[in-house]
């Protein structure tokens, strides 16, 4: 591509002035006119008019704003200026316009030296397929080396070809298509096979038919394939935060038969720690606010075991062996405990910002993006059930937690401090809930009656996992999750929670004791 | 026996506390008690006001607003000597996202406090539960937030839009070609009367601008809920193929985790936008918008509104925060029900100045032709007829600073229709509380043949 000489570059000086009019329709005109001189210069503007970025100066010219640096620059070389003429009146975009320049822009951004800006520029074109992409999509291809780019250009190409007027281009456009069969092809291989009033279909010649239909029924199917993935993915996100809500749960109530009302609020002192940690560090140490949720791991744990080993000692323990009484208290404690975070910060939600490293997502497949969020929580919670696992099977004190489970009397009577068992074993449930409560913080509101929302939940996995074994939370978590997530689309978020809760209740009449039963001799 | 102490104590201990609220609320009212009609209001002594909103629980992020600017406004009438010789002291009450303890709250109000009027309400279904208790009992209610019409009552004055001042408007930009063409839409809300009545009336309106039920895909979500993952990733699928759009009613915190999912999921307003009608500034104000530039909200007022009533009505709220150290600080907005509560609150004022007493009866008759200067810079006027408020409509798209940029607007305000006409069997009532109608819903005057009255609508 020529470039028009640098001295005299008036058409584009023009039109780049003309993105900063003050009507719409002249701003879509002049994008128009960008779009005709195909000159990448205009590549700064246009993307800083997408970006709220373009500025209109009092002598009619236009300006970029530069967000970071806060300096006011030239639209087409970037030099920064010195003294603008303010007042900069902000150019006011909308999806209007933006639905027409970023077509523009990627048509421009086609010819970039920086491969991943070209790979960014054709999916953005195979978006919009319009037959003034054909032409330039065509020569793009011709030329481009890099294989990555190839293969989505081809892509938008192909959706452009569908409509083509000659055979062995809709031909080659569709062995395209049904090699990738990529749901963007969907309406255009609709609208060919549609059967018109009479019978027959848009797409008259029957061997380009023929390849239609067989392309249409891959598309299909890779749909139902990527939801299908999709809604166990999301099932594995939901289960991972079922099980960070009933490991703890399972563990207490599988040693000491405690019903505690209580544990959703452990989950919920865990997101207000993190908060306490996000506002320390927002006041205190600024530079390293990105890490705060690396401190508040710690420090949630800490504070909801100390919580929960402070309960145990002042109340539980003295109604071991009274069900009912223990599930009055506790629940009286919840409400407590409720109140006291009511009073302290306030009864609305409270806002806990993912860190950049958590924000956004992966696209896995296409119309398939995991939040980096949901992939966290996921880890995170393996890490600690094998935390967990190994604290349970390797430790003295686990093996002291595994003794007292099976048999208290006789654990006791071999030197077992039975009484300090129970004190850290309900600190550790209470951590493990509280740990919880850090990765709810990512995901979703955190306000006093979050944990409320959760126990149903939390008692849900323990009963159908059966008490006391990490393999019956972990199992039953998962199990639930998925179910949920698999339902979820056809039947909708509230029915899919009735079918899981009279699922349970029908698994429980077949089998009391859970998924996985304890074994030894357990107490009356 | 110490034991069951313990129990007990605990138990008795967690009551008291929960009982405890903060100093600034009322003290909870005793349990409802078989009520006489309410004794007519004194003449002496200070005017109450009952402000009803949710300050805790899944409403609490959009009502806590409404109480702080309904408390600014009768300040400011305060200010200027309060009304009839009388300063007027406002009774806050929270009723906690809990809708039959917002009718537990209302009787008290009315029966207990003996306020004159209340500013209250949020969802429809709350407005549903203390409805009977307005009826039943002479009250008077201000209702300020977008509804889903098909209501009008004797006792209610709505300052919140009705469905043909937002939601038709809404769907018809997104139809055209400045809004995107959309072919296919999404009705998404959360699980309650208000988006299930305003889905339907979407529904029979799409009917009749040709989209085929095929192309409309509706989704609810329980109050509270979070995981939007599932319900993101089909709409993404729906919408491959034609050009679709979401209409969201989601009420409530769910707002937070359902537009952060969108900013993860990548859903950009140039292909699939979203318009709200229960999201403004202040759901906006604790998520990160960059993402989210573009989407939409329709409403009748927002707060970026370039006028001088705005500016004045903004500034006022700056320094009502900053006195009150509000939580939020110079972080706190402005939106369309706090608008709206300010031009209701300052309707009944000049009801009540006009009447000259504060005598629901006749308040009532006066509202009616109460004309209110508005911070979006319209006139308002209350329809004496149908009770409810003219109103411009206003359609944004977010920004990244979380506020809106106005893209479409109606040059002046419109009247609401309380009963929708696509519903078919709404389509024959009329709300004309005036004579011969006389009634909220009725397809004949009371006094009077259909045939000789010209119907009101």
């Amino acid at each position: 591509m020529v470039l028009s000489p640098a001295a005299h570059a008036g058409p584009l000086d023009d039109a780049v002035d003309g993105l900063a009019a003050s009507s719409e329709d002249a701003i879509i005109v002049n994008v128009g006119r960008l779009a005709a001189l195909d000159d990448p210069r205009a590549i700064p503007a246009l993307s800083a008019l997408c970006d709220d970025r373009l500025r209109a100066g009092t002598d009619g010219h236009a300006y970029i704003f530069d967000n970071k640096t806060r300096d006011v620059k030239h639209p087409i070389t970037g030099a920064v200026i010195g003294s603008p003429p303010r007042p900069l009146k902000e150019v006011e975009t909308s999806n209007d316009i933006r639905r027409v320049a970023l077509p523009v822009l990627a048509q421009l951004q086609l010819a970039s030296p920086n491969a991943a800006v070209r790979l960014a520029a054709a999916e953005e074109l195979s978006k919009t397929g319009s037959a003034e992409a054909a032409t330039l999509l065509h020569r793009a291809l011709s030329r481009e080396q890099n294989v990555g780019v190839r293969d989505v250009l081809s892509e938008a190409v192909a959706r452009v070809d569908l409509a083509s007027s000659s055979r062995d281009a809709r031909l080659a456009a569709l062995a395209i298509v049904e090699k990738t069969a990529s749901d963007a092809f969907l309406s255009e291989l609709q609208r060919m096979t549609a059967k018109g009033p009479n019978g027959t279909a848009v797409e008259t010649d029957p061997q380009v038919y023929a390849a239609a239909m067989s392309a249409l029924s891959a598309v299909k199917s890779r749909q139902r394939l990527i939801a299908f993935g999709g809604s166990l993915i999301h099932g594995l996100s939901l289960a991972s935060v079922l099980l960070f809500v009933a490991l703890g749960l399972a563990i207490t109530f599988g040693l000491l038969g405690v019903i505690n009302m209580a544990h959703g609020e452990m989950l919920m002192l865990g997101a207000y720690s993190t908060y306490t940690v996000q506002t320390l560090f927002h006041n205190y140490l600024p530079g390293a606010q990105q890490f705060y949720l690396l401190a508040a791991i710690p420090v949630a744990f800490l504070a909801t075991g100390g919580v929960g080993v402070v309960m145990e000692r002042s109340v539980i323990r003295h109604l071991y062996g009274r069900p009912l009484e223990t599930l009055l208290a506790t629940w009286g404690i919840s409400l407590l405990l409720i109140q006291t975070i009511r009073l302290i910060f306030g009864a609305q939600n409270v806002s806990v910002a993912n860190p950049d490293w958590l924000a956004g997502g992966t696209q896995i497949a296409q119309g398939l993006v995991l939040p980096w969020s949901r992939i966290a929580v996921v880890g995170f919670v393996i890490l600690v059930a094998a935390g967990v696992w190994f604290i349970l099977q390797r430790t003295r004190l686990g093996l002291q937690v595994r003794a007292v489970t099976q048999n208290r009397g006789m654990a006791a009577t071999l030197g077992v401090p039975t009484r300090r068992v129970d004190a850290l074993v309900f600190g550790l449930g209470s951590g493990i809930a509280g740990l919880g409560g850090v990765a709810l913080s990512q995901l979703g509101n955190v306000g006093p009656e979050m944990g409320q929302s959760y126990i149903i939940d939390a008692f849900m996995v323990v009963v159908l996992g059966g008490v006391g074994r990490l393999a019956g939370a972990v199992a039953a978590a998962l199990g639930l999750g998925v179910i949920n997530k698999l339902i979820e689309p056809a039947a909708g978020a509230v029915l899919g929670k009735i079918v899981v809760l009279v699922f349970i209740i029908l698994f429980i009449q077949r089998r009391p004791q859970g998924l996985f039963a304890q074994r030894g001799r357990v107490e009356a | 026996m110490r034991k069951h102490l313990v129990g007990l104590f605990m138990a008795g201990g967690a009551l008291a506390l929960s009982a405890c609220q903060k100093p600034e609320e009322a003290k909870p009212g005793a349990a409802a008690t078989p009520a006489p009609a309410a004794a007519p209001a004194d003449d002496k002594g200070p005017i109450k006001v009952g402000i009803l909103h949710s300050l805790s629980g899944t409403m609490a992020i959009s009502e806590t607003s409404l109480k702080d600017v309904a408390l600014m406004t009768i300040e400011e009438i305060n200010e200027k000597g309060g009304l009839l010789g009388r300063k007027l002291e406002p009774v806050v009450v929270d009723p906690a996202s809990d809708w039959p303890l917002f009718a537990q709250k209302a009787r008290d109000l009315i029966q207990k406090d003996k306020v004159a009027v209340t500013f209250g309400c949020w969802t429809s279904v709350s407005r549903k539960s203390v409805l009977p208790v307005y009826e039943e009992l002479n009250g008077l209610l201000f209702y300020p937030v977008q509804y889903e019409g098909e209501e009008s009552s004797w006792n209610v004055f709505y300052t919140g839009a009705a469905p043909n001042q937002q939601a038709i408007p809404a769907v018809e930009y997104l139809m055209g070609k400045k809004g995107g063409s959309a072919k296919r839409w999404v009705l998404l809300g959360s699980d309650y009367v208000y988006p299930r009545t305003t889905n339907k009336i979407l529904r029979y309106f799409l009917h009749e601008k040709g989209v085929a039920d095929e192309d409309i895909m509706e989704k609810y979500t329980p109050f509270g809920h979070s995981d939007y993952q599932t319900i993101v990733a089909d709409i993404k699928k729906f919408a491959t193929g034609k050009r679709t759009a979401v209409v969201s009613t989601i009420n409530g915190d769910s707002n937070v985790p359902f537009y952060k999912e969108l900013a993860n999921q990548g859903l950009k307003a140039t292909d699939i936008p979203v318009v709200a009608f229960s999201v403004g500034e202040e759901e906006l104000r604790g998520i990160d918008t960059k993402p989210l530039v573009g989407h939409l909200a329709a409403w009748n007022y927002f707060m970026s509104m370039d006028t001088p009533e705005n500016k004045a009505f903004i500034d006022k709220w700056n320094a009502y925060v900053k006195k009150n150290n509000l939580p939020g600080g110079d972080k706190r907005v402005t939106n369309d029900p706090m608008e709206a509560t300010y031009v209701g609150i300052h309707m009944w004022a000049q009801a009540v100045m006009q009447a000259k007493t504060t005598n629901v009866d006749a308040v009532r008759q006066a509202v009616g032709f109460q004309h209110v200067k508005s911070p979006s810079g319209f006139d308002m006027q209350m329809d004496a007829k149908n009770h409810h408020l003219w109103k411009p409509v206003v359609i944004g798209e977010v920004k990244g600073d979380g506020q809106f940029r106005v893209v479409w607007k109606t040059e002046g305000p419109i009247r609401a229709q309380a009963w929708s006409p696509f519903i078919p069997d709404s389509a024959k009532k009329v709300a004309d509380w005036t004579y011969p109608w006389a009634c909220g819903n009725c397809t004949a005057p009371k006094y009077g043949a259909a045939g000789v009255v010209a119907a009101a609508q």
